[in-house]
């Protein structure tokens, strides 16, 4: 074994850097969650803040809401993505413009995204109502409806950033050897086939970073729900994020801070095992 | 020669970086350091974009001119984002001289006696209404001034519609109803809900105020000690139950509606009645004229055909933050406010909403048609605070809650429990006694 080539200090600064702005707000955060906090004075009253937010009605719908948000999301932008770009890699002749097109709902602000969704998706006055209605159906109340309202943003979320994944998925198809299909085809491998035992093992990896960014972003969604809908009606749409915003709004310091520490714990309780797994189903070339 | 340059760059970044926290330091503390040297005195106010801004404009206008004052203004948005935005400016210390804000319940969650310059002493507190000193107060000790005149939570109505369809001002829920029912009979939208901006979904259940209290006397009182709930005094149950009743005559598209909607719905003739703050009169007025001389208004009606009144809103405050450099100049901007001179610049531009919270000033002979027929209840003194002005106890979630109520999520008692847990947090959340 070689001796140390540097000497450990070397990492002083960033260790330092990274305690004064990661781990002590974090421990300082854990403890005001316990507390009745209104930023001078503090009243500790040990877990009665997570006890609310599993308990309250305008609260528990959050942790439901995010999951639900989170999981619907990160599978439709794995997938499309993953079709997209399979046909983005064919040989196509306006592939370029395309990906382009594609990619271009993310280089807009969400805020943006939001608002002209909303105005799109009004009941009678909206783009997708006023389509619908020259066909003769009646479109549905899209984001005033409360058990629609929460699929409307996720498809939303979902078609503005699929072109991410697509072009992360791109990336990784391009790095398959074009070697592998032409043996295999050779063998006699359909297109079937060939995407099942070549295509998907070799793009695990890509598969694995879409899924675990998608879902981390899931998670903390907060810019797209509050554009549109604010969380309503009543509580419908409202994930964690958009509630812990609130408390903050309504001067529950302690129990704002209680919402942070329960979505930290939800990041970490998912996505370490899920990112274990996803690992383990990568495969060597 | 590679990393020479890469060395440079984070030089360059470094040094840019901490310019900008100089000079940023530089344009604060030149804000406050006026006065000396000619140079004018500058006042900042922080104001919210969705109140009507012209009456105090003019006032500011006049004090600017008769004191050699500059008065910066500073825009934020209305509702949650405004409240994060001035409780994390007060928490910390970046606030402007003087702030516009709520009076009653929601004051109290800025911890006043730590961020607010007390005005208990001050020349005007014996001329402000009672009704606007109790709602500005925190522990009897009062730390605002009316911005603009009082107003009253009730149902807009228009007067053409009445008079084409025969109807009368009703007197009681029942009648009400009626009204509503002919109106739908009619064809008409009978009732305007404006949900898209979900703090109007507050007003049936605020504005049954009075009604409550002319049966409930101790109600403010015992639900501020935690003794009386809504899901369990029935006559404060009533307030939800209301929206259940009232669901059938809601305009289509009641989940996508604004405030500016509905305003234009109601006096264009699309829709009949509007629960609403009458300061929604002004806006008519500022948008479509003298139209909004064909709105009236009534208060909620109860049970009691005998009993009729209105549940009154006081206006928001004028506040004056605590560490400000300008206490002193702020104090005289107040007191120039408040004065017979700064009465008389707000009111050359805009029509008050209801009467002034200023005691012996009388309302100018061409308020609009609305504030006329509330006029009649305050003279014969037929009025009742509402319920955030009597009570620090105010759940948060009560609009989202109407909304679920009113779009028959939940039914009117599920809403008022779950609406009693929400006061129940905000209680203990702020640590108010006997929760």
């Amino acid at each position: 074994m070689k001796s140390k080539i540097y000497n450990p200090w070397f990492l002083a600064p960033l260790v330092l850097v990274y305690a004064a702005l990661f781990l002590i707000p974090m421990i300082i955060s854990f403890f005001f969650s316990m507390t009745i906090w209104t930023l001078t004075e503090f009243r500790f009253v040990g877990l009665y803040n997570f006890k609310t937010f599993f308990s309250e009605y305008s609260l528990r719908i959050g942790v439901k809401n995010t999951l639900l948000y989170a999981a619907l999301t990160c599978g439709f932008k794995a997938i499309f993505g993953l079709a997209l770009a399979v046909l983005l890699t064919s040989p196509m002749k306006t592939k370029n413009l395309i990906r382009s097109i594609l990619f271009f709902p993310n280089l807009v602000s969400t805020i943006a995204v939001g608002m002209i969704f909303s105005s799109m998706m009004h009941p009678s006055r909206g783009l997708f109502n006023s389509l619908l209605g020259a066909l003769g159906i009646a479109g549905p109340d899209w984001l005033g409806n409360a058990s629609l309202a929460l699929f409307s943003v996720i498809a939303v979320d979902v078609w503005k950033g699929v072109g991410v994944a697509t072009v992360i998925y791109v990336a990784g198809l391009m790095a398959i050897p074009e070697t592998y299909y032409e043996a295999a085809s050779i063998d006699g491998a359909g297109g079937f086939q060939r995407f099942r035992m070549i295509t998907l093992p070799l793009v695990q990896s890509s598969i694995n970073t879409v899924i675990v960014l998608a879902f981390i972003g899931g998670i903390r969604t907060f810019d797209l729900i509050w554009t549109m809908t604010k969380g309503g009606p009543g509580f419908a749409t409202d994930t964690m994020a958009s509630i812990i915003y609130k408390q903050y709004a309504y001067g529950f310091y302690g129990l704002s801070t209680a919402g942070n520490v329960i979505m930290f714990l939800l990041i970490a309780a998912i996505v370490f095992p899920l990112y274990r797994f996803l690992i383990s189903l990568e495969v060597d070339v | 020669m590679k990393l020479f340059k890469k060395m440079a760059f984070t030089v360059l970044i470094l040094l840019i970086s901490t310019g900008a926290v100089f000079a940023g330091g530089g344009s604060q503390g030149g804000g406050s350091g006026g006065g000396a040297g000619g140079k004018k005195q500058v006042l900042t106010f922080l104001y919210d974009k969705s109140s009507a801004f012209e009456g105090i404009q003019a006032v500011i206008d006049a004090f600017e001119v008769k004191y050699n004052v500059e008065v910066e203004l500073e825009v934020r948005p209305a509702g949650t984002e405004g409240d994060n935005i001035i409780k994390t400016r007060l928490a910390t210390g970046d606030m402007t001289d003087i702030f516009i804000y709520n009076t009653g319940s929601l004051l109290h969650a800025l911890n006043p006696e730590r961020n607010l310059v007390d005005l208990t002493g001050e020349s005007y507190y014996g001329n402000l209404d009672n009704a606007f000193v109790t709602a500005a107060s925190v522990n009897n000790r009062l730390y605002g001034i009316p911005s603009a005149s009082a107003m009253i939570g009730g149902w807009l109505y228009s007067k053409k519609i009445y008079k084409e369809l025969g109807l009368q001002v009703p007197r009681t829920w029942a009648e009400l109803l009626a009204n509503l029912e002919k109106c739908k009979a009619a064809g008409k939208t009978g009732l305007l809900a404006s949900y898209k901006e979900s703090w109007t979904a507050q007003l049936i259940i605020l504005s049954d105020e009075y009604n409550v209290k002319a049966l409930a006397p101790n109600f403010p009182a015992d639900y501020t000690a935690g003794k009386a709930k809504y899901a369990t005094t029935p006559v404060a149950l009533r307030g939800f139950q209301k929206y259940a009743e009232t669901r059938a005559y809601l305009n289509s598209d009641f989940m996508a509606t604004t405030y500016n909607d509905a305003m234009d719905m109601l006096i264009n003739g699309k829709g009949v009645h509007w629960p609403m703050l009458t300061n929604a009169l002004s806006n008519m007025y500022a948008l479509y004229g003298d139209k909004v001389d064909d709105i009236g208004v009534f208060g909620q009606p109860g049970d009691d055909p005998n009993n009729q009144g209105l549940t009154v809103w006081a206006t928001d405050g004028l506040y004056i933050y605590k560490n400000s450099p300008n206490v002193e100049l702020a104090k005289k901007f107040f007191e120039f406010y408040v004065s017979e001179e700064g009465i008389k610049a707000f009111l050359s531009v805009v029509k008050p909403n209801g009467p002034m919270h200023i005691k012996n000033v009388s309302l100018p002979a061409n308020v609009y048609e609305g504030v006329r027929d509330m006029l009649p209840y305050f003279n014969s003194g037929k009025t009742a605070p509402a319920l955030e002005f009597e009570s620090p106890v105010k759940g948060p979630n009560l609009e989202q809650l109407c909304i679920e109520v009113g779009s028959g999520n939940l039914t009117p008692q599920a809403g008022a429990a779950a609406y009693d847990a929400d006061v129940q947090k905000q209680a203990i959340q702020l640590g108010l006694s006997g929760w």
